[in-house]
């Protein structure tokens, strides 16, 4: 095994990379549903958890302990190898496509190798994204197969259906992207989109000045939303009509791996949504020296939301509160200040600026789902492929009529 | 580096493979996806012998065929739904009308 | 041995058991699962010979969208296991190894009449040829594949059409 890594120290580097993006990646699913609580709550005019821990921090820990310890049914007739196999094929491949997403330009030494901050870069990274999306279909319908149950089933054979058909005007929106850019390489897709137009304007594939792919951003995000079975496209796994769809007979820890699924596929799609419309790590910023000062801001983002947590915990209800909240503040400081530090600050912008913008698109996300009501299923699958098909279609035309005329 | 040998034996067992399942099962779905497979074993051929020649024509090729076996899968499960419905089963030995 | 040989060793034998998996199982759902199976493991064969447009061609269309298409028939329709046959068992008995004997001949006088080939190095940027050769060279059978597709999807529509 040493003599492995010795050989090909890409295997350790790559190894170490995905230890810590999972790590991560399973933090902030967790405090993606507190968030999704949160925001839920404060739209509906309520407060959301709030005891479980200062601010319900604490819940994500509360409901994984519940999910751990809840009892595990299975349903006597069921199909077990299947059973057993959709939840997995879910999550494992919900979780896997991050390891495609480049998370900043900037390389860094360990183990005496240089990496950059991505886990695999290879030259076709949107398209296995969108291998791995259209695998992920067999999760839902199995799982609705297998567990001998006619809701779960009809609920399963819907979403699966509702999932396959949206798949089609995804892959056709971002058509408009490949056009503009001319390569599947997510790093290079972002590359791309660096300078600005007139001194001020980003050149994001948004505004882009040969093409804007408002139309494609349009077609893009109701398809992601379909995609990822989310409301208002829920109605395959709506609680008040089918039961619950898909995963009614799921209990306990393989209903959570379900629940995980749903929200790694929302963060992947964020993240490929701010890679390829919204400039992925690149500043909104013109990258010239008068606006030098804007490389500090994240930190200084960071560093205020350090201090009001500080200031919030001083004042808070509860004893815990009063202490937890302030360390968790001034960690945040400290970590800031470490980002503003001369030699990282350029290091830690790529990331910050990228995380920021799939904040934006995930509480978009969120606020769409408590805002909007359901569609019938009938409307759904008309939207999917009378309306957002075509749409995505003549998004390409124009797109690739404006590429010629430019060029 | 792998000989491009080994992949055309594999092509040519998983041919084997396939053609087995064809006479072997019963179930007319099942006897499609060795079809399936048939036509994945020749695929799996062609882009070696690309290989094998330096051109990408071979892998225009396959292609085509992935997109062909999708228009002859389409039409094929609804031959095999309308099967289904007549003769209420899937059992090929049951679609035996024209039989002396 | 290298990696590469190992890599393909491991994804030739997932792809052999998920073959003969599909052929021993008894309910259409796992044959289909099987498939699916090979048709990943095809997919790391393809990438193994640096072909990567094909292999994700093959991941987003065969695996994904056509064995869903089967799978949906088999769910739709009900399949289940299939019953017991009531054929002899020494043809069970006689034919299986001959089957068998068939399958190694073949891969053996394969594997004998190409031994020669020598892989050529593969051209850079393979996706960026593979697009030129289908736009330019092929735009005419590229066509004549869409207005397959039509025909196919209003042959599938009119076969399953119930006559209500």
């Amino acid at each position: 095994m040493n003599e492995l890594f010795a050989q090909h120290p890409i295997l350790l580097v790559s190894l170490v990379k995905i230890v810590v993006l999972l790590f991560l990646l399973l933090t902030s699913l967790a405090y993606l549903t507190w968030f999704e609580r949160k925001v839920a709550a404060h739209i509906q005019g309520r407060w959301g958890p709030y005891r479980v821990g200062p601010h319900g921090l604490m819940q994500p820990l509360a409901d994984g302990l519940k999910f751990l310890f809840k009892e595990d049914t299975t349903p006597g007739s069921a199909d077990r190898f299947v059973y057993f196999l959709a939840p997995f094929l879910s999550l494992s491949l919900a979780i896997s496509t991050i390891a495609l997403i480049p998370f900043g330009p900037g390389t860094f030494r360990i183990f005496g190798q240089t990496t950059s901050l991505v886990v695999a870069n290879v030259n076709i990274g949107l398209l296995a994204i969108f291998a791995i999306t259209s695998i992920g279909v067999y999760g839902v319908a199995l799982a609705g197969w297998s567990s001998n149950n006619k809701y779960s089933l009809l609920g399963g054979l819907r979403s699966a259906a509702q999932m396959v058909s949206y798949e089609l005007s995804l892959t056709m929106s971002v058509a408009g992207v490949l056009l503009l850019v001319g390569t599947f390489n997510l790093s290079e897709i972002v590359r791309a989109q660096s300078g600005t137009t007139w001194g001020f304007l980003p050149r994001w594939n948004l505004l882009s000045p040969t093409a804007p792919q408002l139309l494609g951003f349009f077609c893009y995000f109701v398809a992601a939303v379909a995609e990822t079975n989310r409301l208002p496209f829920d109605l395959a796994e709506a609680e008040s009509e089918l039961v619950a769809g898909f995963h009614t007979e799921y209990s306990s820890f393989k209903f959570a791996m379900f629940f995980m699924a749903e929200y790694a596929s929302m963060i992947t799609v964020s993240c490929l949504a701010a890679i390829l419309y919204f400039g992925g790590w690149l500043s909104p910023f013109p990258q010239t020296a008068a606006f030098a000062w804007t490389r500090y801001l994240p930190a200084v983002l960071l560093a205020c939301v350090g201090v009001g947590l500080v200031i919030n915990g001083f004042r808070y209800s509860t004893a815990w509160g009063r202490i937890m909240l302030p360390v968790v503040g001034a960690l945040l400081c400290a970590v800031a200040i470490l980002a503003a530090w001369p030699g990282a600050v350029d290091f830690v912008q790529g990331p910050a600026w990228f995380l920021l913008k799939i904040l934006v698109i995930l509480f978009v996300y969120v606020w769409v789902r408590w805002t909007l009501p359901r569609f019938r299923y009938d409307q759904l699958m008309g939207i999917g492929w009378k309306f957002l098909l075509p749409v995505a279609i003549a998004n390409v035309v124009l797109t690739s009529l404006a590429v010629v005329i430019h060029k | 580096m792998v000989p491009i040998s080994y992949y055309i034996t594999l092509s040519a067992i998983l041919f084997g493979l396939g053609v087995a399942g064809f006479v072997f099962k019963r179930n007319i779905i099942t006897i499609f996806m060795a079809i399936e497979l048939m036509l994945n074993a020749v695929n799996l051929a062609f882009v070696a012998f690309s290989r094998a020649l330096g051109q990408l024509q071979g892998q225009v090729f396959v292609f085509f065929v992935i997109v062909v076996a999708a228009a002859e899968a389409a039409v094929g499960l609804g031959i095999v739904i309308l099967i289904a419905r007549n003769r209420k089963s899937l059992n090929v030995e049951r679609v035996n009308l024209l039989k002396l | 041995m290298s990696v590469q040989l190992t890599v393909f060793f491991v994804l030739a034998a997932i792809a052999v058991a998920g073959a003969v998996s599909l052929i021993v199982q008894r309910h259409p759902i796992h044959s289909a699962l099987s498939l699916i199976v090979v048709m990943a493991a095809l997919a790391g064969l393809y990438l193994l010979l640096e072909a990567e447009f094909i292999a994700a061609i093959q991941i987003i269309v065969y695996a994904g969208a056509i064995m869903v298409l089967f799978v949906f028939v088999i769910m739709l329709l009900n399949a289940g296991s299939e019953e017991r046959t009531n054929l002899s068992r020494t043809a069970f008995y006689a034919g299986v190894p001959l089957a068998i004997f068939l399958l190694l001949e073949l891969a053996y006088r394969v594997a004998r009449g190409s031994a020669s080939m020598v892989a050529q190095p593969s051209p850079a940027a393979a996706t960026r040829g593979l697009s030129m050769l289908l736009f330019q060279d092929f735009v005419f059978p590229f066509e004549a594949t869409s207005i397959l597709i039509l025909i196919a999807i209003l042959g599938a529509i009119v076969l399953a059409k119930r006559d209500v």
